[in-house]
């Protein structure tokens, strides 16, 4: 079997990688954790990889916005390989503080726009504060994004941030998101039906979790599918029984497989 | 645009200094500056009709007008969400109603954000930035007099130890500073007693009479003056923060001589007890215990009280990023894998009127420590996984604030040595004035002239700093880079190098150390507690790899020093030898500590009030109070699953929001192999018996750990006292009873200590007398579970299922929270029988082993009455019990005591009707009774003594009761 190899990217502040790294392990995938510098001084390419993940974390401290001096510095040194990367139909998926970088770096919801002005951001949740807490998530349009094909059923997995309010510059940026089936994941009531605070743990406009490009290869969410592989994650798994794995890992094979199928 | 304003902006533009700020849209909201429009209502001022805020970002140096309105839109705002203005104001502003407040920070104090925004800038391509910093600017609409502005303004939103209100002419940094070498001597072989009395008390020493006079025969074998930095560094390595002079020195105990407390207690129980996974207790920065073939497990706990009482989100930050420090100085460097933290604060809804001059309110105190824990664990990526919050008047001017942490190491990397000719590397931050007692504080009135800049005793930190020191630290420690490390912390390098140098000795070139500015004298530079630092020993042909190491990561590393062999601690400074004193003298050369102590047992009133019939309102207040009430406001702003191990988090149940026991996690995400960490403390017990308060704090640790389905075959405690004047013979004497409380019972659980911490003098003057805090003592237990899928959690499970008490109820309300409710104490305060306690522990493991247990919650707070409904609101079901039937170790007539009881030992267990009858005979001849059932419909019913209902209460008006004081 071909292996597909993953390029997880670290920088002051990331610390989401190393489960990031066991979930894409244990969908099968070789992992290298790489440092930013590597890539800036070309120690490391991120050609010979399939999928580039930007794992959770508080790269920089968070300081101006979140995400946003990482952004700025893929934008600065590392934007042409990205783009090849992208080119070539190879995956992308950005985790938390990782979906705010691709934000902000105009890598969503549109790559080839990533030099205009920027349409959408990840804001400060409306509780004002950093929150833990489980959500529910319906797959939108799942065979759109090829990390959720075939996925028929709500996921359940934690998020934890205090940036994570999804808005759009102008609603008609929303409606071509809508149109385009870019919307990916949104937070909703455990029974499936659109929900306020806590299931929308943030205020995100349409409860909007994650959204992806229009090639549907490169993704962006909030939530932490890396902290529900493992069925012990689970917060009420000693009343509900330990399930055969956690609701995050098929986000992970999904890609993998792909990769190995396609790339 | 206004003259004055135009000609303002016309002599910013020719000193080349910007000032941009940026606002969120007006059309979106503003959750920072809403959250404060409710905190200037909880002050009583409710004129006040929209709060909004602003970060403010200056900038100085050679930049073009386009230069910096690229900064601005590309980096610094926001184009969704936010705008910006250079020069002017993010809001449309004016009318009399409008009130703009802007606060900067002090010269010399951390400004995390503004050193990420040099390094932003850099990466867009634009040089010319010589500095930046921040500010926040808060625009307040509403009818405000100007002294409820500033009452606005000062308990809210400046505290002038580490920040001022800005001005116009506001300076982006520090200007700079020489510094020309001056060696001071104090002379101190002719001094008279007195005199070096008065000496110590001048220069801050806290060194007593017979330390100073050890210090006077020294330099006079030597024949000469100390320099200042060698009398520092001496104040410094004996201080009671670095020996514990307390708890190691003699104390008369009514009598009977206690030689070194420690030793003859905690220590002893430990030494006693000769556990072979004890790795190494009471050495190193953390204790250290066997894991697994790979790997072992370190623990340990701080304290940092008085930083969080001055600076509550600075020193609460600091405090955080000091324990990391200690797993990370632990053996080789241990990875930090999660946190626990413990506070006790006054009661928030104590009244303004009742604070004493210069102390900040508790609620502003709670919220500040909350967000400083939240700010640097978030970012440093460890989990916050458990913890406490107490309150009680006590903790008004001196709050406490315990930060713990367990950390991952390899068991071949637990050993650490010096040898001579290695060098010294300095890893990590820049070292400034941070934390330098007694240093002035000057703020505001800052000159390009003045050679006088001070951050003062409070910090900020900059947990990035630390993250990156940590990434690159454990590559450095798998490359084999360095020999020995250790942190920084209080005492700055004088401690840590001090410490690490003593078998050998050092020299170090202080002129070497990177500095954050400059000016800095040579001994500020030596005791300066610059956080997120720390001490390597590098063998000679491994420094260049090791500086590349660090530098691959961004971190500093600078050599500074080597180790000698010559057993002295040389400093120079350019060459010029500052200092010269001998590591035996340092180290072993002060005199011990000889303190009197004489127990005299308080009595409070006893409690007279009948039986009130009717409980449910009883048990309402009670989880309604502030000990009891749910801390998930506090949790929830914790990442407590970082890192992917997380198996029984904080908040369990049906809607995740019941108080769970220990904390269950995996350190290995590829093991099921897993520890249990718990907390016990109690603020109440203390007031009677320090003794009765240790043995019940362990037992409740304990407790937690046995009933998530752990044993006790494998649990390590900390021990750590926050306790008051170590000089009043009383105070002193309960800290006795506590270190002998300690040791009797956690000798009969077989759990031994393998690290603690003690801070004394949290004492405060009132009306010019020195009053202490409640003796607060918390043990920690760190459990290691053989298999994590074998835990449970505290939530009822399923209807038809029996409830079980386990243990006897004795009429032990002496310090219970049912007391307290009533303002009373009492005097009978729960005891620990702790041969019967362990035997029931051990039962309940084998009965949570074998699978008969589906749920399990401590009796602690608020006793059986508390613990029974915060089961049943976590699972959201009913539940009907029986006093008759409770287990009783005497007669008790009463329906409230056999309730709120708060009798040590005692477990709630669910267990299927099935199961029942094994589950008893897994518990043999431990005392345990039937007591109720667990029902589909949601009340929680009660029966008394005499059959009647005592209690008939709504789940959820019992989940809202306890949810809502907190609720914030």
């Amino acid at each position: 079997m071909n292996s597909v190899r993953v390029l997880i990217l670290r920088t002051a502040g990331t610390n989401c990688d190393l489960e990031t790294a066991h979930a894409f392990e244990r969908a099968g995938a070789e992992v290298g954790l790489v440092h930013i510098n590597r890539l800036k001084l070309h120690e490391v390419e991120l050609a010979p990889y399939h999928i580039f993940a930007i794992p959770g974390g508080f790269t920089y401290g968070d300081d101006i916005a979140a995400g946003k001096i990482l952004a700025n510095e893929l934008r600065r040194f590392i934007f042409d390989e990205i783009s090849q990367f992208i080119a070539q139909g190879r995956l992308v998926l950005g985790i938390c503080n990782g979906f705010q970088v691709l934000v902000k770096a105009g890598l969503l919801p549109d790559p080839a726009n990533a030099d205009g002005p920027q349409q959408v951001t990840l804001t400060y949740n409306d509780s004002g504060r950093f929150e833990d807490r489980w959500v529910w998530l319906r797959v939108v349009n799942g065979d759109r994004c090829v990390f959720t094909r075939g996925i028929g059923h709500l996921l359940h997995m934690p998020v934890a941030h205090a940036e994570g309010k999804f808005i759009a510059k102008e609603s008609t940026v929303l409606q071509r998101l809508q149109t385009a089936g870019s919307i990916t994941f949104e937070y909703v009531h455990p029974e499936g039906r659109p929900a306020d605070y806590p299931w929308n743990p943030n205020g995100s406009i349409g409860g909007i979790a994650g959204i992806c490009d229009a090639s549907g290869r490169i993704l962006g969410l909030m939530p932490h599918p890396e902290r529900h592989v493992d069925p012990t994650q689970h917060p009420r798994w000693t009343r509900e029984g330990l399930k055969h794995e956690g609701d995050g890992l098929v986000i992970f094979r999904n890609a993998v497989e792909f990769a190995r199928k396609h790339l | 645009m206004g003259h004055s304003r135009r000609r303002r902006e016309a002599e910013r533009d020719s000193l080349k200094a910007y000032r941009i700020e940026v606002a969120m849209s007006p059309d979106l909201r503003d959750a920072a500056g809403e959250a404060l429009k409710d905190d200037i209502l909880d002050l009583g001022i409710e004129s006040v009709r929209s709060v909004r805020t602003a970060q403010v970002y200056r900038l100085e140096g050679d930049l073009s007008r386009a230069d910096v309105e690229r900064i601005a839109s590309d980096l610094l705002a926001d184009g969704v969400s936010q705008r910006y203005s250079i020069g002017g104001s993010a809001f449309a502003e004016g009318g009399e109603q409008f009130h703009a407040v802007e606060v900067a920070y002090n010269p010399g104090v951390m400004d995390p954000v503004a050193i990420s925004v040099l390094k932003a800038i850099a990466d867009l391509g634009i040089s010319g930035v010589d500095r930046a910093s921040t500010a926040q600017r808060y625009c307040i609409e509403g009818a405000l007099s100007e002294e409820a502005l500033a009452t606005i303004t000062n308990r809210l939103l400046v505290n002038r130890v580490i920040q001022h209100l800005a001005t116009d002419v506001e300076r982006t940094s520090l200007p700079s500073a020489t510094y020309r070498l001056e060696i001071r001597r104090i002379p101190i072989t002719d001094a008279s007693p007195e005199e070096l009395e008065e000496l110590s008390d001048s220069g801050q020493l806290f060194l007593d009479r017979r330390e100073m006079a050890a210090i006077q025969d020294y330099f006079r074998g030597l024949g000469r003056e100390p320099t200042d930095v060698e009398l520092e560094t001496l104040a410094q390595t004996w201080s009671e923060h670095c020996v514990h002079k307390t708890m190691r020195g003699r104390v008369d105990y009514g009598g009977h001589l206690i030689d070194g407390l420690l030793q003859s207690t905690i220590v002893r129980a430990t030494k006693e007890l000769a556990k072979d996974w004890c790795i190494s207790v009471f050495e190193d920065n953390a204790g250290i215990i066997a894991f697994d073939d790979e790997y072992n497990i370190c623990f340990k706990v701080e304290t940092h009280n008085h930083p969080s009482a001055l600076e509550p989100y600075g020193g609460a930050g600091t405090g955080i990023g000091g324990v990391l420090r200690d797993p990370m100085g632990t053996g080789l460097g241990a990875k930090p894998i999660l946190s626990t933290d413990v506070f006790c604060f006054a009661p928030p809804d104590t009244p303004y009127d009742a604070l004493p001059d210069g102390v900040l309110h508790p609620k502003r105190i709670m919220k500040g420590v909350v967000a400083g824990v939240r700010d640097y664990g978030n970012r440093m990526g460890v989990p916050t996984v458990n913890g406490a919050v107490l309150f009680d008047e006590g903790y008004l001017s001196n709050p406490v604030i315990y930060c713990g942490n367990v950390g991952l190491i390899p068991r071949n990397r637990c050993e650490k040595r010096v040898s001579p000719g290695d060098m010294i590397v300095l890893v990590g931050g820049r070292t400034g004035r941070d934390g330098i007692h007694g240093a002035t504080f000057s703020s505001g009135e800052l000159t390009p002239e003045s050679e006088v800049v001070s951050a003062g005793a409070v910090q900020i930190g900059n947990p990035i700093v630390e993250k990156k020191l940590l990434d690159a630290l454990l590559e450095a420690r798998e490359k084999e880079l360095y020999r020995c490390i250790t942190d920084c912390g209080g005492g700055g390098l004088s401690s840590a190098v001090g410490e690490m140098g003593q078998d050998v000795g050092v020299l170090v070139d202080l002129e070497k150390v990177p500095l954050k500015y400059e000016g800095l004298r040579y001994d500020e530079i030596w005791i300066s507690e610059a956080q997120e630092r720390m001490i390597l020993a590098v063998p000679p042909d491994k420094v260049e790899e090791c500086l590349q190491a660090f530098a691959d990561e961004d971190v500093e590393a600078t050599v500074i020093g080597t180790f000698t062999g010559d057993g002295q601690l040389r400093l120079h400074y350019d060459g010029t030898p500052v200092g010269d004193l001998s590591m035996e003298f340092l180290h072993r050369g002060y005199p011990r500590s000889e303190k009197a102590a004489e127990w005299t047992p308080p009595t409070f009133g006893e409690p007279e009030f009948g039986d009130p019939g009717e409980l449910g309102d009883w048990l309402l207040s009670l989880l309604g109070s502030w000990n009891i009430a749910s801390k998930e406001w506090v949790v929830r702003q914790y990442d407590h699953e970082v890192q992917g191990g997380s198996v029984l988090k904080p908040l369990v149940g049906a809607l995740c929001d019941g108080p769970g026991d220990a904390a269950v996690w995996r350190p290995r995400l590829d093991s099921y192999r897993g520890i249990a960490v718990a907390n016990g403390i109690n603020a109440q017990y203390g007031k009677i018996d320090p003794y009765w308060m240790a043995a019940s704090v362990i037992d409740e640790a304990l407790r937690q750990i046995v009933a998530v389905g752990a044993s006790l075959d494998h649990v390590a405690l900390l021990d750590n006292f926050s306790w008051g004047d170590p000089d009043d013979p009383q105070q002193l004497a309960g800290l006795v009873r506590a270190c002998q409380g300690c040791y009797d019972i956690a000798k009969v659980f077989g759990t031994p200590f393998i690290s603690g911490k003690d801070s004394l003098n949290n004492c405060y003057l009132v009306d010019g007398n020195l009053v202490s805090i409640p003796p607060t003592l918390l043990v920690s237990a760190l459990a290691v579970v053989d298999d994590v899928r074998a835990c449970i959690s505290m939530d009822l499970k399923e209807p038809g299922d029996y409830l079980y008490i386990v243990g006897l109820t004795y009429e032990e309300l002496g310090g219970s929270q049912y007391y307290c409710r009533r303002g009373l104490i009492g005097n009978r305060v729960p005891r620990v029988d702790a041969h019967a306690s362990r035997r029931a522990m051990s039962a309940l493991s084998r009965a949570c082993r074998s699978g008969l247990v589906r749920s399990c919650h401590d009796c602690s707070e608020g006793g059986l009455g508390v613990a029974a409904a915060e089961m049943a609101f976590a699972g959201n079901r009913g539940l009907e019990i029986d006093l008759a039937r409770v287990s009783t170790g005497e007669q008790i007539s009463r329906n409230d005591y056999l309730l709120f009881s708060e009798s040590n030992s005692r477990f709630l267990v669910e267990v299927h009707p099935d199961r029942a009858e094994e589950f008893e005979a897994v518990l043999g001849d431990v005392r345990h009774a039937r007591i109720g059932v667990v029902c589909e419909e949601g009340r929680f019913v009660a029966r008394g003594l005499g059959g009647e209902n005592v209690m008939d209460l709504e789940i959820a008006a019992m989940r809202e009761a306890w949810q809502a004081p907190l609720r914030w």
